[in-house]
């Protein structure tokens, strides 16, 4: 039986994990809503963007002379896969569920023969997918110092993609983070971001589908102008999306944390009380019987 | 017939503006146009610049970095990449937004050497970011 000093530790141990556990849900809980804001912000520029980029994409379709962006180059061998993990562990499966999503689409690539590069966002996607797949890392993305996450972010990252793109380092870009469903549910996603897809929900919602347009420049002119905003917008509601998903997952995380410690607490506190009892049962034994025994 | 058109300004970060405006001035690519009720649905690109939005209870000032517009006969949305309101630009501001032009400029020269199409790109969105600032008084030194 462990004796009642070391017990006694044991409960002040989980005692203080629980702070610190309690303290990182409360502090999750405000980022999220932070978090939440900013993806909510965003959310008419994006709408709006997809749908002008829609009715675009879809007058100027297939021809020959569309822009590579939207039209891909013809090709499908080289695909380049940009995962976005947090910076952070501490959130449940958030980080690992995006990185197995990752890793089945690398595998299958692979195995059809195509050859895959990544990029990463966020060390811990980096890190967990260093062992299988380090050799096809191209390049990495540090956010650890970005505080609060701006469309310049964005801007960058969607930078060196198209940069690699134009020298003609892939064909296909695929992005992969986590859709923020709620705080319980986040699910990882992968989205085509490279040949730009049009959004046939975004399309067919256009509320002046009959309306004919001018466009100043021609189509293609605005549509070469727009297609890398495309890139840095999806790229940029996507981090948000998984910024708020970082929390939710992390907020939840820490909820079972904190309340595993509490039943913890009073399964020790009940072993703490009886082995108390059993040493002061014990004593009186020992005086009863020794007063017996004069 | 109503004579307002619903003017709204995004930006990827927050939505800026959404009110009832009577006509909108927009630093077109191609030059600025106005956009009042009933104008023909025409989508353009925009340069550095500024757009004023006028309404009954006055006018009011935005500097753009580039982004587009899309207007028909009863709305315009201008969707800027940066959107700021003239009252909040600061010296530092401008200066950093200039800065960043710059930055494009000698990064296409080094890029592309021989093709002139990305460096005039960049040197007219770096010339039009200066002007934009000599038009709200400010230099970019």
């Amino acid at each position: 039986m462990p004796n009642l000093k070391d017990l006694k530790n044991r409960i002040a141990s989980v005692k203080s994990t629980r702070k610190i556990t309690k303290a990182m849900q409360m502090v999750a809980a405000a980022k999220l809503r932070r978090a939440q804001d900013a993806a909510e912000q965003s959310r008419p520029y994006t709408e709006r963007f997809n749908a002008v980029m829609g009715k675009l994409a879809a007058s100027v379709g297939d021809s020959d002379s569309a822009p590579r962006l939207l039209r891909g180059t013809g090709a499908d061998d080289v695909h380049l896969l940009v995962v976005m993990t947090a910076e952070r562990g501490l959130c449940g499966g958030f980080n690992a569920n995006i990185a197995k999503k990752a890793r089945a689409e690398a595998n299958e690539l692979l195995a059809k023969g195509k050859t895959v590069k990544i990029i990463t966002v966020g060390k811990k996607g980096r890190d967990s997918l260093k062992r299988d797949f380090g050799k096809h890392f191209v390049h990495h993305v540090d956010l650890s110092d970005v505080k609060h996450l701006s469309y310049s972010d964005a801007q960058a990252i969607a930078a060196e993609v198209l940069g690699r793109f134009d020298a003609g380092e892939f064909d296909v870009a695929k992005i992969f983070f986590s859709r923020f469903e709620n705080v319980v549910s986040q699910i990882p996603t992968m989205q085509q971001v490279i040949p730009f897809q049009v959004d046939e929900d975004a399309a067919a919602d256009a509320p002046e589908a009959g309306v004919v347009y001018d466009y100043e420049p021609d189509e293609e002119a605005i549509l070469a102008d727009l297609l890398p905003r495309g890139v840095a917008t999806a790229i940029f509601s996507a981090l948000l999306e998984n910024g708020a998903s970082e929390q939710g997952a992390r907020m939840s995380a820490m909820d079972n944390a904190t309340r595993n410690a509490g039943e913890m607490i009073d399964k020790l506190t009940i072993e703490y009380n009886r082995s108390r009892q059993a040493v002061i049962t014990n004593e009186l034994i020992e005086i009863i019987s020794g007063a017996e025994a004069l | 017939m109503a004579d307002t058109v619903q003017f709204d300004l995004v930006s990827p970060e927050r939505r800026l503006v959404s009110m009832e405006a009577r006509e909108v001035r927009i630093p077109g690519a191609e030059g600025d146009l106005t956009a009042m009720a009933q104008h023909s649905p025409l989508i353009t690109t925009l340069r550095p610049g500024i757009v004023t939005v006028t309404s009954a209870e006055g006018s009011t000032d935005y500097v753009v970095t580039g982004g587009f517009a899309e207007i028909d006969g009863e709305t315009v949305s201008v969707l800027a990449e940066r959107a700021i309101p003239r009252e909040e630009i600061t010296q530092e501001h401008f200066k950093s937004l200039v800065d960043e032009a710059t930055d494009k400029l000698a990064k296409a020269q080094e890029v592309f050497v021989n093709e002139p199409g990305p460096v005039d790109d960049a040197a007219k969105l770096l010339a039009d970011m200066v002007a934009m600032g000599d038009h709200i008084g400010l230099s970019p030194n």
